[in-house]
Parts: structure tokens; sequence; C-alpha cells
């Protein structure tokens, strides 16, 4: 151990831990399915989780070590490894970087001394990347401990923060400001601007009556906000037509979309109407149980949202014989994430839920069919559920009335990147994307990610085309570059977000977002050729057609867009129109100089620039 | 099934019959027609990783192994398109671990190379990764060469399914993914595994490998020596 000094004082520790394992594992009733929540909730007791701690979870679970190392090594929020005491994760997308992340995280770094990704000597911190945390109107944002958030960080906190982790101030002691979340709501349509009681959207949806209520959902034509857009209605029809002893609510809240922070919003504003959707959807499929799966980003919510579940339970809203309608039984539970994009699809979701690793399944059987436990299964968008409870007030004729024939209702996008008022917008679908830009003060702007990497990257001549399933879809991410902005740096940021959140599972997706971001790295050193580009574009069609779920389908979507769309940002990096090998040998001699100590001139075979 | 609905589809332009339930790849292997794959074995279920069953159905497509066989599907596989892209994928399998056919007791049964061979493979075109994946020496039976993993996780589903001891799994992500062992050491002398598990003769290339019995079968006598991998028999290496 490095992190106990002192033998006598790790002896008592792992006891004291064992014993804290194994109440938690009561706790969790030594349910194999809880394996991703008993993690996080082990791991929290000492930082990590060491072998022998993972073998007694194996154990009292009723799994093999080596299905527990499976599941811990997953997830980018487990650690098998000793980290620091203090864990600070600098959120590293495209729009941090733009606000001067990696220049804080370099200076943070060299303040405590210790090296990215590494423990300090003394155990005292450790610092690293981690994909978005959904702040990115409010960044740069920093993660502590998987728990805390920190905002709108800038070279005098940073100073501040290295200070007091050197001092040892535990995080609960660091001034109160920087955990400040705002929600940033620039422009409220029904969603986020009509006030609904907690209750009224439900009792609504009794009166009407299960089918009734289906079919408002129906006319309303209202269709996923996850970004793949199926029809809710369709989707409530099929898990309830589906049989299983049980049916399940699921709501994904695993926003993990770069540049997506709608849901955060959501959560922390309307809760009530998200469980009041999932309470509605509950009522028309027949499902008595149900779960919200929280990224793990979002761990800061957790205790506020369980207050509103108990809040709902005490105004029977949740329970049994809801708002007092006898065989009307639904509750839910709160899973919360540890760090995987992959788990926003769906069947990873479920996976995940299931104390597994989030590889995605083999679809058919859908959720629909064979969900939660092999059970009927209905997952939907935080903001799904939210449009959900309106219709129960409106009714479907009112919402499809709002947006285009094909993409109905409202929607809102997080706005982040170059402009004065990033945050939340909602608008009708239909909405043109250069209104959305003169609408928060962006200027001369060059580019929009509209979906965030895995959408659609926007260029100016395409400001007049409208967000809508039928032209430019979106789950809500709308990232603003202006043209001082380098379009192939963003590209890499994306590649780069790829490869790290890669489930590991299938060929194309595994092998070829490490190569994309090994020849955007070529590229970036000024040492590419016109065939890597070719290569880019191979791997772009090849993981389109090959990959075993979307998030390989659509890695390379940011690559394709910005080669078409910005060549010269790639072309004026090439060092020649024909090809460089990737090879590079006095790289590979780097081997060789740190073995021998060296690294004076003549250890290098071209000379090195100061 | 009535007369108006047969139950065959077209692969590549042959009509070819299928059972209820069947995939794709299942009536063109019943059939004893080759669609190249790695991951997919007869005796288990359906996996979906490696992809190199990729074919077209209807115009749009996917694995061969997870697709449900339906009547009237126009399902194509042998193209040079298809080709060309389960070749990528091979690329992409040797680029990512470390193979070095010449030295490996696994060439000539190696359904890998085999593959790589039938799809016209001639170098790794991508760059290498050189992954440090040290081996497991410490079974008295059995040698583990993780360098050569592609994984397929079969020897996973073997030593859970069929052996019962549950001695492999996944670990980590990304291009990080890997094979683990079940002990507290990770090594797999510490597991019951056994030579006469299934687990130990499912690996489809050289990582789980039986100890003194290199090169018993000479290189020219190998499986893959007289027969390609689209012969009948040969479809599977194991």
């Amino acid at each position: 151990m490095t992190v106990d000094s002192a033998g006598d004082a790790a002896g008592t520790a792992a006891q004291d831990d064992a014993a804290a394992v194994d109440a938690l594992l009561a706790r969790h009733a030594n349910d194999p399915h809880a394996l991703v929540q008993v993690l996080r909730e082990v791991q929290a007791l000492r930082g990590w989780l060491p072998r022998e701690t993972l073998a007694r979870v194996g154990d009292g679970l009723g799994l093999g070590l080596a299905q527990v190392e499976g599941v811990a090594t997953f997830y980018r929020f487990f650690h098998t490894r000793p980290v620091g005491a203090c864990r600070v994760l600098f959120s590293d997308n495209v729009t941090d970087r733009l606000l001067g992340s990696e220049a804080l995280m370099a200076d943070l770094c060299r303040r405590l001394r210790v090296a990215p990704g590494e423990m300090r000597a003394d155990g005292r911190v450790s610092v690293d990347r981690c994909s978005c945390t959904g702040l990115c109107d409010q960044g740069p944002a920093l993660l502590i401990d998987h728990r805390h958030v920190v905002t709108r960080l800038d070279g005098g906190r940073v100073a501040r923060i290295a200070e007091l982790i050197d001092a040892g101030v535990p995080v609960a002691a660091w001034p109160a400001e920087w955990f400040e979340v705002v929600d940033n709501v620039q422009r409220a349509d029904v969603l986020l601007g009509t006030p609904v009681v907690p209750g009224a959207a439900l009792a609504a949806a009794v009166q009407r009556g299960r089918q009734a209520m289906l079919d408002e959902i129906v006319r309303s034509n209202l269709r996923g906000r996850g970004g793949a857009g199926f029809a809710t209605g369709t989707k409530w029809r099929l898990c309830r037509d589906a049989p299983g002893a049980m049916h399940y609510i699921v709501c994904n809240a695993d926003e993990g979309e770069p540049g997506t922070f709608k849901d955060r919003v959501l959560l922390t504003r309307h809760a009530d109407l998200v469980f009041e959707g999932m309470a509605i959807a509950a009522w028309v499929v027949g499902a008595r149980e149900g779960r919200v799966y929280l990224r793990g980003e979002y761990r800061y919510l957790l205790e506020p949202l369980n207050a509103v579940l108990q809040r709902r339970r005490e105004a029977r809203l949740l329970g049994t014989a809801i708002l007092g309608c006898e065989g009307f039984d639904f509750d839910l539970q709160i899973h919360v994430g540890a760090g995987a994009y992959v788990c926003g699809e769906e069947s990873s979701l479920i996976e995940s839920l299931e104390g597994k690793r989030g590889t995605p399944r083999i679809r058919p059987p859908f959720p629909v069919e064979q969900g939660y436990l092999g059970q009927p299964t209905t997952v939907n968008n935080v903001e799904t559920f939210c449009a959900a409870a309106h219709i129960a007030l409106g009714g479907g004729a009112w919402w499809s009335g709002i947006g285009t024939p094909k993409s109905t209702g409202t929607k809102i996008h997080s706005v982040s990147g170059d402009c004065e008022r990033p945050g939340l917008y909602e608008y009708p679908f239909g909405t043109r994307i250069g209104r959305i830009l003169e609408d928060c003060g962006a200027r001369d702007t060059q580019a929009v990610q509209v979906g965030g990497p895995s959408g659609t990257c926007i260029s100016a001549f395409e400001f007049g085309r409208r967000i809508a399933f039928e032209d430019v879809p979106t789950a809500g991410a709308f990232m603003v570059f202006d043209r001082s902005r380098d379009m192939f740096e963003i590209a890499r940021g994306f590649a780069q977000f790829f490869a790290h959140e890669s489930c590991g599972f299938c060929t194309p997706c595994r092998v070829g977002t490490a190569l994309v971001v090994k020849r955007m790295d070529k590229l970036a050193a000024g040492r590419g050729s016109r065939h890597d580009i070719d290569v880019l574009y191979e791997l772009d069609a090849l993981m389109h057609t090959s990959t075993h779920c979307g998030l390989g389908a659509s890695a390379c979507n940011p690559l394709r867009d910005t080669i078409a769309k910005f060549r010269p940002a790639y072309e004026r990096r090439l060092q020649s129109l024909h090809f460089e090998p990737a090879f590079d040998l006095d790289a590979e001699l780097s081997v060789a100089r740190a073995v021998t100590g060296r690294d004076d001139p003549a250890s290098h075979l071209e000379p090195v620039h100061e | 099934m009535s007369e108006a609905t047969p139950n065959t589809f077209a692969l590549d332009g042959e009509d070819l019959p299928f059972e209820p339930g069947d995939t794709v790849l299942q009536a063109a292997r019943r059939a004893g027609r080759y669609i190249p794959h790695l991951c997919w074995h007869p005796d288990y279920a359906a996996h979906g990783s490696c992809r190199v069953c990729t074919v077209k159905v209807d115009g749009r497509a996917g694995a061969a192994c997870t697709l449900r066989a339906a009547a009237g599907q126009e399902v194509e596989s042998d193209t040079e398109a298809l080709n060309a892209q389960r070749k990528t994928l091979l690329q992409m399998l040797f680029v990512e671990g470390n193979h070095f056919c010449p030295s490996c007791e696994k060439s000539g049964n190696c359904l890998l190379q085999a593959t790589a061979y039938q799809m016209g493979m001639e170098g790794p075109h991508f760059e290498e990764f050189y992954p440090d994946r040290p081996v497991d020496a410490s079974h008295p039976d059995l040698l583990l060469d993780f360098n050569r993993c592609i994984l397929c996780e079969l020897c996973v589903r073997a030593s859970r399914d069929v052996d019962h001891k549950g001695v492999f799994a996944i670990a980590g992500h990304g291009i990080g993914t890997h094979l683990v062992v079940d002990s507290a050491s990770g090594r797999l002398a510490d597991t019951d595994m056994a030579l006469t598990d299934r687990a130990a003769s499912i690996c489809p290339v050289g990582v789980i490998l039986p100890k003194r019995r290199g090169f018993v079968v000479p290189i020219g006598e190998r499986r893959y020596d007289a027969d390609t991998v689209a012969d009948p028999a040969r479809q599977e290496a194991s």
C-alpha cells in the first residue's frame, strides 16, 4: 500500500473497510444487479477500489473477481489503482478548452507538483481529465472527488485551489461560491416557462384514463428528445403490449453528449415534472417500478432529487394508490452512473442498471420487449418525460400545433462556446440556426456543432437551415465556434473524446477511434500527407456501416463534416501531398534514450530545437 | 409456413433455405456457404463483436451473425466492397495486438491468419500499436499469450457456459480492453482451469495454447495448409 504507511493503521483500516463493505452489500440485499451502485459506494470509503475489496464485493454478490474487475475497469470514475485523497478532474469538452482549461490544468499541476493522470507521491492529490461535465455554459469546470463541481474556473481559483489542497483543507470548507451552478435559462417556451403544480399533470392523465392518455401522446406526435427521435406513443404502446411479469419506466438522465446540459437544468428546476412524466408513462404502460439513470457527473444532484422523490411520496404522487387511484402503484429509484458516455445508449444503460459493463446489447430484442431484467422497459429522455407531462395537461392536438408537422413541440438547446449569452434556449422545432445565433449574441461565427460530436457541424453558409428531425436533428447541444477557432483542433478534440469513450466491444470502434486519434495527432504534428486524409475518409466509411452501436457509427461525423467544410484547416498541416510514414525513428529512440539516461544532441537523429 | 412465403432468402443471388429463428450466418453456415467470421461459433449464441461477418441486407449493413433471416431478403456478402471492409477490420485486429505469424505456434491453425489470407490481406496498412501484454505461463499445462487476443470472448463463453468455471472475463474499455483471469493473483495457475476444458481448446487464435505440444504438427500439415477457411469443414478453427 502506498497510502497507508503505518502497518497497524493499514490493518485496522482494512478491517474497517471490510465491515463497511459488508454493511453496504447487505443494504443492497447482496443483489448482483446492484454491482455498479455497490462499487460507487464502496469507492467512496477510500477513494479507490483495491483488488481485495473487489474480491470481497464479488464474494458478497456471488460474482467472480474477474467479472467484478471487468465492471470496475469499464467505468472511467472507478479506480483500481490508488488515486490522490483529493481527485481533481478537468472537464475536457472543447468548450472548456476554448475557455482555457488546458492552460489552467497545466498551471494547477505545476503548482501542486503533480503530473496529469498520476497520484502525487504523498497521496494527497491527483489531477486528470474527464469528458464533458455538462457545465459548458459556465466553464471551465472541475469535478472533485466525483461529487463536487467547480464552475467558472480561472487563474485565481486555480492558485487558491492549489493552496487549499496543499494545506489539506477539506472540499466542504472551500468557498461555497465556487460550487455555484447557475441555470442560465435564456429563452423559455413551454417546457422551461410554464409552471406546473406538482400532481396537476398526473391528475389530468388519470382523469383521461390509460388508453386516452396514450392516444394523446400518439396524437401529439412527440418524438424522443435523446437524439434518435423514435415516436414516444409507439414506444409506450409496444412496451404496454409486450408480455412480462414486470414493466419498467427508465429515465435516461445520462446526459453525456458533450455540450449538452439541458437535462441538468430540467433536473434542477423541474424535477417534479420529470418524475410526473415518468409516473404518467407508468400509468399508461402499467409499470410499477422506475429508475432514473443519473450520470455520475451530476452526482451533486442526487440529494436534491431524492428530497423531491420523498416529497412526492408524502403527497401520494408516488407509491401505492397514487392520487387515491386503486391499482396505480409506482415508485422509482435513482441509479448513479460512473463515467461512461456509451451508457446514454438505451441498451447499454440497461446493462449498467443491471450492474454490468455498459456494452450495447444485440437488438432485437428491443428494450420495449426485453429491457431491464429481461422485462418490457420504456426508456425515455428527461426532456421527453417533461414534454409528456405537458401533453397530459394541454392535450396532443395542442402540442402537435407547435413546431413542424414532422417535429412537433419545442426543443431545448444547450448553447455554449463563442457567444455572449450561453445557456438554455427553448424554441419550437423549425427554428433557423441563424436565429439562435442572433439570440445568443454570437458574432463572426465560423461553425456550430449541433447535437454534439455525434451530430452535425454546420458552417456559415448553412445557418439558414432549421432545427428539426427532417433538417438538422439534435439531442440538444449547440456549440458555437467563431472565426478565430481552428476547426481541425475542434475535430481532434472530438476524436479524442470518442476514443476515450469507446466501450471496446467491437473491432471498428475500438481500433478505429484509436487510429483516428493517431492520424489526427500526426496531422497536428505537421507530419501528415494527403494520404492520411484519405485514410481518415476510409475509417469514417468503415465505422459508419460496421460498428455494433451508434457511438462508433457517429464517431467520425465531426471529422467528415470538418474535412468537407473546412478542408484548408487540414491541408495547411500537411507536410507533403504525398505519403509520409507514421513511423518516427527519432521518437522510437526515446526508449533507448530513457534507458541510457541520455538526452544530448548526439542521441537524437535530428537537432533538438529549444 | 404456407407455400406463398417459402423460408428462403437470397445470398449473393442464390436462394438459401432457413429455419425459423435463424440468423443469416446460421443459415449460410448450415448450407455450407462461407460468410467470413471470427467471434461467431456454431456452438454459441451470437456475440457480434468482430464485425467481420458484416453483410448488406436489402441495402442496409448489419452483422450476419445477429441479423435474423427473413423470407425474400436480398443479402450481399461476397462483394468487392464488403471484402475490402473485412480486410480493413482484419488489419485493425492485426495492428491492435502483436501478431508475428512466423514465430507463432498457432500459425496454420489460426482463424485470424486464415481469414486474412482469404481476404487477400498482404500487409498491416495501419501503424502498429505494439501493446505491452506480458504472457502468463504460470499454469502447468496451458500458456496464455495475450498478445494475440482478438477479444472474441469465445473462451469467456466456453468457460462460463460449458465448463461452468468462469475463468475468463473482459476488463478495461476502448483500446485498453483486455482479457483477464478469475483468480486473486490474476494468474491462470490459481484457477481451476484444466487442459480438458472446452475453454482450453476454443481459442481461434494463439492465446490459449497447450504446453509441450509446440510444432507437433509440422507447418505444411496444418488445418489451413491444404484447405482454405472457406471450406465448409474449416470455417472455424476450433
